[in-house]
């Protein structure tokens, strides 16, 4: 994957903005005068229009322009923001959206009827001059002639700033729309030909604009170039002042001059420059975020990968060379292996911080997804999000997104009553939907939580019942219930709807975080709402497990399924050998013998032991032969050809070179359960 | 129970890749008394006997997986899919590492050998398709036999042998 595309880059860059922007706007909603958010918006409404017109998005710079200039009039306070222009330009924005991603399809008249509500939204109720609509890169403002003032703008630019994107054209441009201007361009500082780098910048300008506009907007012309300019407006008397100013300039540099100085400079910006990266390190001082983003590096996730690999290896290599220290006598060899022990662990960690992200990306977009939801239904919904800083490995979080989509849309659609509905309750109006995640171990737990009707277990046992998922009138515990609404074909005949309805089940739902090697549980309190955990380990490529023995065969078991080891006497072993259960505190525990179940045909060890492994609620033993310790394990995936093996979910290599398998724990303990509903139906 | 997949018979027969010349590279090594050619181009690399793992549950056919460079690998014996008896391993034996493509997933398969001859060039002029009666091995498992020197080397058609499912 190249990264040198720059329709993709700015794609990506366009989506950072649209986050941006929307963040910025769905603040607002809840202050709608707060004006750096006012800000924000204008200066991400800004910069893709900017983005979008450098890199051939003329349709989405015109349109953008038209919100931009809606926010400009806020920003000035000559309008007010209100909720209506906030949702028209959310409305907008998903319009930008897909002039982003499909510039070339054919969007009929979308853009209009939105900037016709957008224009409505501006105007509240006294609809006034004839809005700037036609021509889309018309100036931003034409409010009444108030008093004209002439400015002298002199002005120059740093020497790379046309590498970095800065177009000088663009600026006069901006400066001929506030007014009549006269322009001269100062070229004494331009160095012979044979020394001139063509791509530098010697050119300063000397410009006389007369404006009715006031003084802040000149230095809107320059906003996004002001950190490393020099500026410099002076205001002249009035005309007579003026005309003095500009017979020196002209006198100076006649302004054919420059024409042809600037004709050669779209030329110039033309050449291969690696203009992607320019807009985001085109410094804005005002701009914190992004002065921030200036300072991350993209990097494909696919080199994270191979680095990933790499580290691995190391670790692998480096458990190798603690086993012969370990055999040897040698203390030199010794502390050097426990120094690279050492910084093979610090770089494994960070290697793993590099993937993480922290969960409140995920969460940021909920709250657009709540906003809309809440307008289509009529519900009152607040959303409340809790520990957005928890980390997670970036793969995991890409996959959460569609499932906690849908498990949203889910509380709202089924969970939370309308507004009516929840007085009659006593509850407060507004229905409250709780997104939070934090970490547990080797574990981040993200739960969404509504304080709803809950789930009717009736119906979902009708449900289950009449679609054949289970047998009428079978003995479910309460969680096996609740966990039916994850069952495939189990959905309900409303969840068709615009609300639900993207395609995605709940069914979907648990197998992505099964596939995550993470587990879902539910409760549910009639009339208190529900709470839907997913329990996801940090990390798909390293985790710690515990390496023990089955014959001569060497397993590794997820520490963070492992509840406790305990050993199994050689009596209870024979005591059991009918019924595969031990008793584990006044609680039966139903064991598999890996021994019997791996057919390795080995004799049992004297001393076996009984790993407690456990996924949230279920819990079975598995007699083991030995217990070798806790191991390091980076995950390889098996090929293909040992797809149909599910009782492994991946192998590893050991610190001799050999390789072991890592047990499927969720597939065993399905196992054990199955063992014992076997074992209840024959007893 | 095993069984081939009969869906995508035409990708299966279209195993082998003879040059305009109608000349093929091949590496021969023997299995069982018989001498075997894979195209030389899907050879990785040629293993001294490696440690196995056994993977409890997995066909016979792959029932083990070798740590090939820090790769969880599966290791297979062909021997099985021609329904020869599985054999001591010797002095001789080898592991060849090849990349099959799986579903359209390229895959490094270890396959168990009694012994590695030679690389050599095989003429399509002397390649018969297999006869489709008299044979001990199932004929869709073999591309074409080459005769050579008074003997038959087998190229198996190895897509075919590596796309069976198990009968669940």
């Amino acid at each position: 994957m190249s990264m040198t595309d720059p329709i993709a880059v700015f794609r990506m860059e366009a989506a950072e903005l649209f986050e941006q922007i929307e963040s910025g706007l769905l603040d607002l909603t809840h202050r709608l005068d707060d004006k750096d958010q006012i800000d924000a918006v204008f200066r991400g409404l800004h910069t893709l229009k900017g983005s979008g017109a450098m890199f051939g998005f003329d349709a989405l710079a015109a349109f953008t322009h038209h919100c931009e200039t809606a926010f400009d009039r806020v920003r000035k306070g000559e309008k007010p923001a209100t909720s209506e222009l906030i949702a028209a330009v959310l409305a907008a924005q998903d319009h930008m959206r897909a002039l982003v991603d499909r510039p070339t399809d054919d969007h009929g008249n979308i853009g209009d009827i939105l900037l016709s509500q957008l224009q409505r939204a501006v105007e509240g109720d006294a609809p006034v001059t004839a809005p700037a609509q036609t021509v889309p890169m018309e100036p931003v403002v034409k409010a009444a002639k108030s008093a004209t003032n002439t400015w002298r703008i002199r002005f120059s630019l740093p020497v790379n700033s046309m590498v970095n994107g800065t177009n000088p054209l663009g600026l006069l441009d901006e400066l001929r729309d506030l007014g009549e201007c006269r322009i001269a361009v100062n070229t004494s500082a331009v160095p012979s030909l044979d020394v001139l780098v063509p791509t530098d910048l010697h050119l300063s300008w000397d410009v006389t604009v007369t404006t009715d506009q006031p003084r802040s907007a000149i230095d809107d012309v320059f906003i996004f170039v002001l950190d490393d300019m020099q500026l410099d407006v002076e205001t002249l008397a009035d005309s007579s002042g003026t005309a003095s100013a500009e017979q020196t300039f002209q006198a100076e540099q006649p302004a054919p001059v420059a024409q042809a100085v600037a004709a050669i400079i779209p030329a110039v910006s033309a050449a291969p420059v690696p203009a992607p990266a320019v807009e985001r390190e085109a410094p804005s001082a005002n701009d914190a975020r992004q002065a921030k983003a200036a300072e991350n590096v993209r990097v494909p996730a696919e080199r994270l990968d191979e680095l990933m690999d790499r580290v691995g290896e190391l670790v692998i290599a480096q458990s190798r060379l603690r086993q012969l220290a370990g055999s040897s006598m040698d203390l030199q060899l010794r502390s050097v292996s426990e120094e690279i022990e050492r910084l093979s662990g610090e770089l494994r960690d960070t290697m793993m911080v590099l993937r993480m992200v922290p969960v409140g990306s995920l969460f940021g977009r909920f709250r657009r997804l709540v906003h809309d939801l809440a307008r289509e239904t009529g519900k009152v919904i607040e959303l409340v999000t809790e520990g957005e800083t928890t980390e997670v490995d970036k793969t995991v979080i890409e996959r959460l997104a569609d499932p906690l989509v849908h498990l949203v849309r889910n509380s709202i659609d089924h969970g939370l009553e309308t507004p009516e509905e929840r007085r009659a309750a006593g509850k407060d109006e507004a229905g409250k939907i709780m997104l939070s995640a934090r970490q547990a171990g080797g574990e981040v737990i993200i739960t969404i939580k509504d304080d709803g009707r809950g789930i009717d277990r009736e119906r979902v046992r009708a449900k289950a019942e009449s679609s054949g998922l289970i047998q009428p009138g079978a003995v479910l515990a309460d969680q096996d219930l609740l966990q039916l609404i994850f069952a495939p074909g189990f959905s309900t005949a409303a969840q068709v709807t615009n609300l639900s309805g993207r395609g995605v089940g709940m069914d979907v739902v648990k197998k992505t975080v099964e596939t995550l090697r993470g587990a879902i549980d539910i409760t549910s309190l009639a009339g208190q709402g529900s709470d839907v955990s997913l329990r996801i380990p940090l990390t798909l490529a390293i985790i710690d497990g515990l390496l023990v023995r089955v014959g001569t065969g060497r397993y590794v078991i997820p520490l963070s399924a492992v509840e406790e080891c305990l050993e199994l006497s050689l009596e209870e072993d024979l005591r059991s050998r009918g019924r595969s259960f031990i008793s584990l505190r006044d609680s039966l525990v139903p064991f598999l013998r890996l021994r019997d179940l791996f057919r390795t045909g080995t004799k049992p060890d004297p001393h076996q032991k009984v790993v407690v492994i456990s996924t949230g609620t279920e819990r079975v033993g598995m007699v083991v032969d030995q217990i070798i310790g806790d191991h390091q394990t980076v995950i390889k995936s098996m090929s293909k050809l040992h797809h149909d093996v599910a009782t492994f979910s991946g192998a590893t290599i050991l610190g001799d070179g050999s390789v072991a398998l890592i047990l499927d724990v969720a597939h065993l303990v399905a196992a054990g359960q199955q063992q014992e509903a076997q074992v209840r139906a024959a007893g | 129970m095993i069984e081939a997949v009969q869906t995508n018979d035409r990708q299966l027969q279209s195993d082998t890749h003879w040059n305009s010349d109608g000349e093929l590279e091949v590496l021969t090594f023997d299995l069982h008394g018989e001498t075997f050619a894979l195209e030389a181009t899907m050879v990785q690399e040629i293993l001294d006997l490696l440690p196995e793992t056994t993977v409890p549950g997995a066909m016979p056919f792959v029932g083990s997986v070798i740590n090939f460079r820090g790769k969880v690998i599966p290791l297979a014996d062909i021997r099985l899919a021609f329904g020869m008896e599985a054999a001591e391993t010797t002095i001789d034996s080898r592991i060849i590492v090849i990349e099959l493509d799986l579903q359209g997933e390229p895959t490094l398969v270890g396959l168990r050998t009694d012994k590695v001859n030679e690389v050599t060039t095989l003429a399509k002029t002397s390649s018969e398709a297999p006869p489709s009666v008299g044979m001990r091995w199932r004929p869709d498992y073999i591309n074409c036999l080459v005769k050579r020197g008074g003997q038959f080397i087998i190229l198996p058609n190895l897509q075919a042998i590596f796309s069976f499912r198990k009968e669940t």
